[in-house]
Formats: C-alpha cells, sequence, structure tokens
C-alpha cells in the first residue's frame, strides 16, 4: 500500500491546469504549422497564421491561449495499490482548478444548467476516476471548451452499419458543425461499449497525441479514411474554406453488445490543450 | 488590411465586402448568451438598456480576467449562431455591427441585409491576441453574469475578416 496525501492531488492538479490553458500540445502546433504552410485560401491561412501567433503571444504572456479556459476534464487513473489520505479526491481536485482559475486569470465557465448562475470558481470539475494496477496516480488534465464540445454527438448505430456507418458518422458531424467549433478541429470518437461509455471513450480519444494512430490496423484506417473525408469538405479554418478542417481523427474502442454499435464523436476545436503527470 | 474606426458609419458598412480584412478601433460592447437574455427582457418590460444599442458594434465575448498591467485577459470570440435567436431584434433596434465567430442562421442574414448591418468575423482561438487588442475595458451592465457581463472595450487594431457584408456577401456560403 502507497499513500499519496490529496495535498499532492492538489498541487499536481493546479500545475496541470495551469500548463494546459497557457499552451498548446506540440503534436497540435506541428499539425498547425503544417496546415498553415499548405493552405491556399487566403482567409484560411490568415486565421491559422494568427493562431500560430497566438499561441506565441500567450506563451510569452502567460495568458491563457483561448479565453474559454474550458470545463476542468480530469482522468485519474488510481493504482489498486494506493491509498489517499487528506481530503476526498473531488475535493482535492477541485481545489487545484479553484486556486488555478483563480491565480492565473482564467475564465470561470461552470454554472448551474437552470439558473445559469456561475459557480464563480470553475468548479466542479469533470472527474473520471479508474481503478488499475499499480501503486500510482496517473493525472490527465483536459481543459475543454464548449463552443466545440456544442457540436459533439452521438450515433446508437446498428451493428448492419458496420465501419462505413462509423466513417458517416464521424464526417457527418464535422459537417453539421461547420465553421461553429472553431475548425481545425480534433476529432475524438468512442466506439462500442454502452452509451455512456461510449461518449468517456471519445473524450479519451482527445488526450491522444493529434496525428497518432490506433495500434489496430482496422482502427487505424477508419481514422484515416475519416480525416481524409473530413478534410474534403472544404470547411477549412474557422469555415472560411481551405484544406484543413480537421488535424485529426483519434479513435477509442470498448467492447459493445450484440444488438448495437455506439459512435461517439467528441469535437475539440484547434485549440488542443491537455497535460499528464504521474504520482 | 483596411482600417476601421468605430462607430461604423453607413457609408463604411456600404463599402465591406465578406472576405476583406479589417482592423477596427474604437469602442465595442461585448455580450454572449446570458447578456443577450437579459436585453431581450429589459426590451419585453419596455425598459431602457443602461447602454445604447443604436449605432453599436457588439462582440460576442466572455473575457478571462485582466492579468496585472491589462486591460483585458484573454479575449477571443465565441460562437455567435447561440445569440441568432435574439439577433433580428436587436437589429431593429439600430445594432449595427457584429462580431464572433462561425455561420449565421438565413434569418440573421436577411436581417443583416435588411437593416443594413455586418457581421466581422474574429479568429476563434486567438485569445490573447484580442486580448491584448483590447486598451480600456468598462464594466456597462450586469455584474453578476461575471464574464458574460456587458463591458465597453476600447480596442485598437482589432483584426478581423468581414464574414456577412449586407450585399449578399457570405464568406461561410461555399
Amino acid at each position: 500500500m502507497r499513500i499519496i496525501h490529496s495535498d499532492t492531488i492538489e498541487d499536481a492538479v493546479y500545475r496541470l491546469a495551469r500548463e494546459a490553458c497557457l499552451n498548446l500540445i506540440p503534436s497540435c502546433k506541428a499539425a498547425l504549422v503544417r496546415a498553415e504552410r499548405e493552405e491556399e485560401n487566403e482567409s484560411a491561412k490568415f486565421a491559422l497564421s494568427a493562431v500560430l501567433k497566438n499561441a506565441e503571444t500567450a506563451a510569452a504572456e502567460q495568458m491563457a491561449i483561448c479565453q474559454d479556459t474550458g470545463y476542468a476534464v480530469v482522468l485519474a487513473e488510481i493504482g489498486q495499490q494506493v491509498q489517499i489520505q487528506g481530503k476526498l479526491l473531488c475535493e482535492a481536485v477541485d481545489a487545484g482548478v479553484r486556486r488555478a482559475y483563480r491565480d492565473f486569470c482564467f475564465r470561470k465557465s461552470i454554472c448551474d444548467p437552470i439558473t445559469r448562475v456561475n459557480t464563480a470558481d470553475n468548479t466542479p470539475a469533470a472527474l473520471h476516476t479508474e481503478i488499475v494496477a499499480g501503486d500510482k496516480i496517473a493525472l490527465t488534465f483536459l481543459p475543454k471548451g464548449f463552443g466545440s464540445e456544442n457540436m459533439s454527438r452521438i450515433y446508437m448505430l446498428t451493428p448492419a452499419k458496420g465501419t462505413e456507418g462509423i466513417i458517416q458518422a464521424i464526417v457527418e458531424t464535422v459537417r453539421l458543425a461547420g465553421s461553429k467549433p472553431c475548425p481545425p478541429v480534433y476529432v475524438g470518437v468512442g466506439i462500442g461499449g454502452t452509451f455512456d461509455g461510449c461518449a468517456l471513450l471519445a473524450k479519451k480519444a482527445l488526450t491522444r497525441e493529434v496525428g497518432s494512430r490506433n495500434p489496430r490496423k482496422d482502427v487505424a484506417e477508419i481514422e484515416e479514411r475519416a480525416l481524409k473525408e473530413i478534410n474534403e469538405l472544404g470547411i477549412g479554418a474557422q469555415g472560411f474554406g481551405g484544406k484543413t478542417t480537421a488535424i485529426g481523427v483519434s479513435c477509442e474502442l470498448a467492447p459493445t453488445h450484440i444488438a448495437g454499435l455506439p459512435v461517439a464523436v467528441n469535437i475539440q476545436c484547434h485549440c488542443v490543450r491537455c497535460t499528464k503527470t504521474v504520482l | 488590411m483596411k482600417k476601421i474606426t468605430l462607430p461604423l458609419t453607413q457609408e463604411e458598412i456600404r463599402s465591406l465586402h465578406a472576405g476583406e480584412g479589417v482592423l477596427l478601433s474604437g469602442a465595442i460592447l461585448t455580450g454572449r448568451d446570458c447578456a443577450h437574455k437579459r436585453i431581450t427582457e429589459f426590451l419585453d418590460r419596455g425598459e431602457a438598456l443602461p447602454f445604447t444599442l443604436a449605432g453599436a458594434t457588439i462582440y460576442y465575448a466572455g473575457p478571462c480576467p485582466a492579468p496585472e498591467g491589462k486591460a483585458c485577459g484573454s479575449c477571443g470570440p465565441t460562437t455567435s449562431a447561440r445569440m441568432d435567436a435574439f439577433t433580428p431584434r436587436l437589429l431593429s433596434l439600430g445594432l449595427k455591427g457584429m462580431i464572433g465567430k462561425g455561420e449565421r442562421s438565413p434569418k440573421v442574414c436577411e436581417a443583416i441585409e435588411k437593416y443594413g448591418a455586418v457581421y466581422f468575423a474574429a479568429i476563434g482561438g486567438a485569445g490573447a491576441l484580442y486580448g491584448n487588442a483590447v486598451k480600456k475595458s468598462e464594466l456597462v451592465a450586469f455584474p453578476d453574469l461575471l464574464s458574460e457581463a456587458v463591458y465597453r472595450f476600447t480596442v485598437e487594431d482589432f483584426p478581423c475578416v468581414v464574414a456577412i457584408d449586407g450585399k449578399g456577401g457570405n464568406i461561410y456560403k461555399r
């Protein structure tokens, strides 16, 4: 049994939130640099170069890269040999979020869904826990903007729809989102599982490096084919047209029921922010 | 890029074409989801708004708090389509400019044409650049809405693309 104090978790979340909101992940930046270089549409090229300049400014001046510093999504993989002492895990995570969003001038974007009254400290975080083997805690922080979250969809396909149906669902989601989610987008896809589990898989897919491929060959092919079809839509950066509508498609899989084929498509804007640590 | 000083004149609006880059300077009001709902409630009750819509340019944005030494924190545009339900009414009251990101509904496009207004696209996700273009920020109304309150920004060389020009030009129509 290894003891980890809740203060350690709180401090880790604080650092992860700060780093995430100030920086693009390198694989996202590399994809945007490539997109800008290859773009021929003048307005789209202007948008991409502004986004890259923005990333430099944000890092240099320690300003949030996007004002939508997001719903604080925290994925915690907790080793079964770990005992957490101190506060409850969710309290420690929220405390880290609260301090970071206050100290670094990040926007507080969480509110009651009916009254719309803001909680004023960006809590609660969306905390997903998983018990895994070992004596460590792996934390992932994903500040999720909602312009793109709003454009996400879930499809409960029939098994007969198969691979073609999956690709159609992914491409349709991006087509219907159009210019709204800040394209070029990063597309996280969950395939299989249950209604709820499928959506979480899609979110987890967004924590992968942009441009990475699923180790399963048939799944990697879905990623590649979907990306190609999306980039033929012509939506382009900011919806101004052009070559790059998405910078990546990542699919994650889980076994599903014999009667179903859930496909969840979680849209992420071009501002891919995600930090990880292991305690 | 064409430099424009706000408030917009009718002549200037007529001279703009979808796809053209502009740098805006002058006063803009911020307003997003909750502020639009609040404005509509004021109008429904027949009460005067705490700011003037006639001739104004509204920026669909909710800024990050200002760090020390800056007028404003990170502040890029939010998705304009969520304001579509409110927009034709505001245009009928003299709103002339809108800044946001993404396409608008057919009803908004018609109203832009009818009332001689213009819709600018700012670059979504360029929050730090836009925050730095804000030289002064004053809270104008609805402080309880926090980042969704209405602020009056004084901006300098605020980069946008003319997205819907009121003459049928629409950058999102492919």
